[in-house]
């Protein structure tokens, strides 16, 4: 972080800029917004949890504070004891979970063939990619309920899977383009040379090279298929016990006179394993749509 | 499959830490002359002509059958008759030309949606735009602790599932036990009553949660401008502003298209927020945007056809926009 005091007076050199910017209030109204901002952004989240620790009898208030006295977990035993709550919670992490692994899996061969390649139709594929991104999934949702119905998969965990799969595709491979790209060519040489085939290169060499790239672009894929609702609540129509977490949030934030509390808590939940996940991959993350933007 | 597991623990080569030091500058590079390393030398790979294919193999059947199939369907049933009936499959589908797009063109609500849905788009996009930028440039402004600060109540907003961040930004704004009208004064206030404060507000979800984007995004890149460039500014005498004008600006241009085009997409393409926020798209359809509306003809009233008729506009205006982007592209001479 020695660079971080540079960032204001990159052009200026850096003994002046110092005494210079202590005299200006620039930089203070600056940090002082930057600050403000940020309290801002996180106060939605801020008050989200701490309406979920909230008493009943507090969330409910006419005036409500920015603190509880009396944090309890009533609102999580309320939401993990109405319906099959837990159950939700893990078909949300089973269809998530499949979609992550498979569209990376899918996405990192494609990735290597457009990036490490030269054949004909290259360029087109790569347009194609990027149009794919632009189809709206919502408006598909019509045909493919005709679709998962004609090949049985109505009601089912898989009606969810599959769209997502095709709808997390095209981005991932998009992104991952920079990763795979960022591998040098000599160590492909490399390894031939050395006498490795092609497959092993593949998945020994390249594979652990581009996985950070691989876990920073799963992030997209988990989020929009974590997030779904639309599918879930029009592919699962008879067999409740596979729905998914949105809609169990939704069941408590449509009701007539909303538990807020119990909605909070739900909506804590469901936002807690992004959250870590984000945290986790969120310099690789920025590196990676750096890749995605660079083209 | 078997090939994920050792991975995350198995040490990587050798080489792995210059591969991902080759990797953090990525974000940056985009702007410097020497980046264009596609065409170059790269991999003689004229054996194997099959090998690129095999690998594209899986990804051509998914998206084959699960994204153009259902974009051929959702033409296809958009020139049929397709109500009830057709699905539970009492009667054949009947062949109706245009007869579902002249319906469709001759409904008044649809040319009103059709218009709040672009109305709104822009200012979600601009808002977004503004905002991100804004603060990337703040971010360089300030020492290391409060831009932490901000970065981290970024990337919470970032990762906020949009079913979460939904339900709690109503609660936020609610009439009864809100704090937002509490601290505004407003009462009982209920922004979801009116047309144009329902749509605010569901402004300014999406703006707390597209932002962050465009922040990192936009932040990275100015970072990634030679401080060479700048202190050569700096000596021939250019001022702050100036800098900003003829330097920052243009080098920052690559960038700024993406995270507008993907801005313009994602923001066109909005359905969790509205149908949230709104309870399915407000009182008597006023907050209602094509996706959301696509969505309610077909599975709330049946008329399949008229809600993938509504499909294929978003999808031609959608095309629309992504050839205008590749145009963008091309006349850079940017590679793919």
């Amino acid at each position: 972080m020695t660079g971080a005091g540079a960032g204001a007076g990159a052009a200026v050199p850096r003994g002046r800029s110092r005494r210079r910017l202590r005299v200006r209030p620039w930089r203070l109204a600056a940090e002082g917004t930057a600050v403000a901002v940020a309290l801002v952004v996180a106060f939605p989240l801020y008050w989200m949890v701490l309406s979920a620790l909230k008493p009943a009898g507090e969330v409910r208030s006419a005036h409500p504070v920015p603190w509880t006295a009396n944090p309890t977990l009533d609102a999580f035993r309320r939401v993990f004891g109405q319906q099959d709550f837990g159950r939700y919670f893990l078909n949300s992490l089973l269809v998530a979970g499949t979609v992550v692994i498979a569209s990376a899996l899918v996405a990192f061969l494609a990735a290597t063939a457009v990036t490490r390649f030269r054949f004909r139709f290259r360029t087109t594929l790569l347009i194609l990619f990027l149009v794919a991104q632009m189809v709206p999934v919502e408006a598909l949702t019509i045909p493919m309920f005709f679709l998962m119905r004609d090949v049985g998969a109505l009601n089912s965990l898989l009606s969810l899977m599959l769209p997502h799969l095709a709808f997390s595709l095209p981005f991932a491979v998009w992104m991952l383009r920079g990763f795979v790209k960022a591998v040098p060519d000599t160590l492909e040489e490399a390894a031939l040379i050395d006498g490795a085939s092609r497959t092993r290169f593949l998945w020994q060499i390249l594979f652990p090279l581009v996985f950070p790239g691989l876990v920073a672009t799963s992030v997209f894929s988990f989020i929009s298929t974590w997030n779904d609702f639309l599918f879930a609540k029009s592919f699962i129509i008879s067999a409740t016990e596979n729905s998914t977490l949105p809609m169990a949030l939704l069941v408590f934030f449509d009701a007539e006179t909303p538990d807020w509390g119990g909605v909070m808590a739900a909506s804590t939940v469901m936002t807690l394993p992004v959250l870590v996940f984000f945290v986790l991959v969120h310099r690789r993350l920025v590196s990676g749509l750096g890749g995605a933007v660079k083209e | 499959m078997s090939a994920v597991a050792p991975v995350p623990g198995a040490a990587p080569p050798a080489s792995a830490p210059a591969a991902g030091r080759e990797q953090a500058p990525a974000p940056g590079e985009g702007q410097g002359p020497g980046q264009r390393h596609g065409r170059g030398p790269g991999p003689a790979h004229a054996r194997g002509r099959l090998t690129p294919w095999l690998y594209l193999a899986p990804a051509l059947l998914v998206l084959g059958g699960l994204l153009a199939y259902p974009v051929w369907q959702l033409g296809l049933i958009s020139v049929l008759e397709y109500t009830q009936a057709q699905v539970s499959g009492g009667e054949p589908t009947s062949f109706q030309g245009l007869a579902n797009y002249a319906e469709l063109f001759s409904d008044a609500q649809f040319w009103d949606v059709l218009v709040a849905t672009v109305l709104f788009a822009a200012a979600c996009v601009l808002g977004t735009l503004a905002v991100g930028c804004a603060l990337a440039v703040l971010l360089t402004r300030v020492r290391a602790v409060p831009r932490l600060l901000l970065m981290l109540a970024a990337l919470g907003a970032w990762a906020t599932p949009a079913v979460t961040g939904s339900t709690v930004w109503v609660f936020l704004f609610d009439a009864d036990f809100g704090p937002v009208n509490r601290v505004l004064g407003l009462g009982d206030f209920s922004w979801t009553y009116g047309r144009m404060s329902a749509f605010a507000l569901v402004f300014l979800e999406v703006v707390w949660c597209s932002f962050p984007l465009v922040m990192v995004t936009v932040y990275a890149g100015i970072r990634a401008i030679p401080a060479e460039v700048l202190e050569a500014a700096a000596l021939d005498g250019a001022s702050h502003w100036r800098t900003w004008r003829s330097v920052t600006t243009p080098m920052l241009r690559p960038i700024l298209l993406v995270v507008t085009i993907q801005s313009v997409i994602w923001d066109f393409k909005i359905f969790t927020q509205i149908y949230v926020m709104t309870g399915g798209g407000g009182i008597a359809g006023q907050n209602l945007v094509l996706n959301v509306y696509a969505y309610q003809k077909a599975f709330a009233s049946s008329q399949y056809s008229l809600g993938s008729a509504i499909g294929v506009v978003m999808l031609l205006l959608l095309l629309g926009v992504t050839l205008v982007y590749l145009r963008l592209l091309r006349r850079k001479g940017e590679e793919l």
